[in-house]
């Protein structure tokens, strides 16, 4: 606590802090009742910016970077003077100095940055580090940005695994003589993901490639009021199903695009959210739960990734921290890089019955006029997957929603939301947003 | 790397000398927890604490975090819990195939591919029943033959 003051002081100094401090007075009595509402220690979200997911082949990772900081900061009505932290989150680009070499565009304050890389929960991880800060007590607002740029690489990860070796010689931790990939099952993400969608068709009645299918159907026809998604057309079942065959049962139309794309996020104290404009307020929304997990010791995670476990950890630990129930969420947001990934997440998020996920997506529950919409923004698979951006771009997409700014695709009289993201290797991130109500 | 082929060549060129050495192919398995010979397992590292089994090797274990292993034999029966039938194929692996989680007969999980099988939806079936098998991979320049393994239906 004893830090926070310094961070404090500098609130009078800056701009912003200073209309304020005319503002409370004339309704002070309602600005009391909103204001006591916010708890010091609570974090919030008062801004927040995504490109269009795609291609920018006359961009570059810093252009795609400062366009969403500088508008996520606008959104929020702060400069990047506010800012007492950087989270920088890509993959690709992870060892270049990122967040320093975005500053140099937008504002070299000399303010810290983390550069985070975190795989497929990168994003998430970049703006999690920013909520540390705040719940630490060393930063009032902090600005959070994952982006990344794929241009049209595979998504079929192990390619060139295979060594060209003239003498076998045993080499690495399973003394292999050449690339086991192919050989010893797939290391493919299409095929990783199919395998863990088929471990729950072999544990649990219902589930099938039909199944599967329908979820790419559904966030297909989701992305059609998209304005940001890569790809904004709907596929028919027979489409999805007569697709090229990936991994089975994942076909072309089950798994996400590669592409490129950068979002951002601007948290802020609840502290400090208390002598902002009332406008910012309204429109702010409170990060409930900001959890992140590892892949714990499972006995079949030795040999191929268990994606179930860390997520049912961090969904554990972030409803209990929200004081939120599944059932109380009005949309969600959830990694489906693979359509055979999103069907188990509904059961690993709690959203349906244990087992229960194929009737959950046979009921139509999470299709945008279901009980509990699921990637109303077209997910992964039609909305795109620049891997960096992926995991503040759906914190946008709740964000937005709990606003009620989402445009055609809104999801109305939205309160409470669930972003989550998971990277092999493995990396799970959680955070639950509620609509502000002040 | 260059330091283990050169210690290799002269020992290859002394064995070259004995005219015997030519009939029988020389094998090494892909990896070096599959034990090739007249029976071939998989030989797993296992906790002494805790049993839990790895095939790389381990500095300590995963899920105690104690350092001592020993040696184990994983039962060759098996069955299957999880399968794709992977059509894009990294370079130089033939496609389609099918790649598999078994749980052999112990309750190990194993990855590998379902061999000597139709990598069709309607031959593989979850739950089927499952064997070790070895086959050849390829020759590096020395003749020396990769055998990998796969589980087979039974
Ligand atoms: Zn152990």
């Amino acid at each position: 606590m004893a830090a926070k003051k310094s961070p404090t002081k500098k609130k009078t100094v800056s701009k912003r802090t200073q209309p304020k401090k005319t503002q409370p007075k004339k309704p002070a009595a309602k600005k009391k009742t909103a204001a006591s509402k916010i708890d010091d220690n609570s974090v919030w979200l008062i801004g927040t910016d995504m490109t269009a997911f795609g291609r920018y082949p006359d961009q570059d990772l810093v252009d795609l970077g400062a366009q969403v900081a500088m508008n996520a900061m606008a959104d929020g009505g702060v400069t990047i003077q506010d800012m007492d932290v950087l989270g920088a989150g890509t993959l690709f680009q992870a060892s270049t100095g990122y967040g320093q070499r975005l500053q140099k565009q937008i504002g070299q304050t000399g303010s810290p940055v983390f550069n985070v890389s975190n795989a497929c929960a990168t994003g998430a991880t970049a703006i999690r580090t920013v909520y540390l800060s705040i719940k630490a007590g060393e930063a009032d607002m902090g600005l959070a940005v994952g982006a990344e740029q794929m241009g049209k690489m595979g998504l079929l990860g192990g390619a060139g695994s295979k060594k060209e070796k003239n003498v076998y010689e045993p080499s690495g931790r399973e003394g292999a003589v050449t690339g086991t990939d192919g050989y010893l099952g797939t290391a493919g993400m299409p095929g990783v993901f199919a395998q863990a969608g088929m471990e729950y068709a072999n544990d649990y009645d219902g589930v099938g490639f039909e199944q599967f299918a329908k979820v790419a159907y559904k966030n297909h026809l989701h992305s059609t009021l998209n304005p940001l998604a890569q790809y904004r057309k709907e596929f028919s079942m027979e489409e999805i199903m007569g697709a090229p065959t990936m991994s089975y049962p994942n076909t072309l139309l089950m798994c996400c695009p590669t592409g490129d794309g950068a979002a951002a996020a601007v948290l802020v104290s609840g502290e400090r959210l208390k002598s902002m404009p009332k406008k910012v307020q309204k429109r702010a929304v409170k990060i409930s739960a900001s959890v992140l997990t590892s892949d714990p010791y499972t006995e079949s995670a030795q040999v191929q990734p268990d994606v179930n476990t860390l997520t049912q950890n961090a969904a554990a630990q972030a409803y209990e921290t929200a004081g939120v129930d599944p059932k109380d969420l009005d949309l969600v947001e959830l990694h489906d890089c693979f359509a055979t990934a999103e069907l188990i997440h509904y059961d690993n998020l709690g959203l349906c019955e244990k087992g229960g996920a194929g009737d959950f997506i046979d009921s139509g529950a999470p299709f945008r006029d279901g009980a509990t919409p699921v990637n109303v923004s077209g997910g992964l698979i039609s909305k795109g997957h620049p891997i960096g951006a992926t995991g503040v771009a759906n914190v946008y997409e709740v964000a937005t929603h709990l606003r009620g700014e989402a445009g055609d695709r809104q999801i109305k009289g939205a309160k409470v939301g669930l972003a989550h993201v998971i990277g092999l290797g493995s990396a799970c991130g959680v955070h639950v947003m509620e609509k502000s109500g002040l | 790397m260059a330091a283990k082929k050169a210690a290799k060549r002269p020992a290859k060129k002394s064995a070259a000398k004995k005219p015997a050495r030519k009939k029988a192919t020389k094998q090494i398995p892909l990896v070096e927890y599959l034990r090739l010979g007249e029976r071939p397992y998989l030989s797993a590292n296992e906790c002494k604490s805790c049993g839990a089994r790895y095939f790389d090797r381990r500095n300590a274990c995963a899920s105690c975090g104690r350092q001592e292993f020993k040696k184990a034999r994983v039962r060759n029966g098996a069955k299957l819990k999880a399968f794709t039938i992977v059509h894009r194929a990294a370079p130089g692996i033939p496609a389609p195939y099918v790649s598999a989680i078994v749980e052999t007969d112990d309750g190990t999980t194993v990855r590998s591919n379902v061999v000597n099988c139709d990598p069709t939806p309607e031959t593989v079936n979850l739950g089927m029943k499952l064997k070790l098998t070895t086959y050849p991979i390829g020759k590096d320049d020395e003749g020396t033959e990769a055998v990998a393994f796969g589980y087979e239906p039974v």
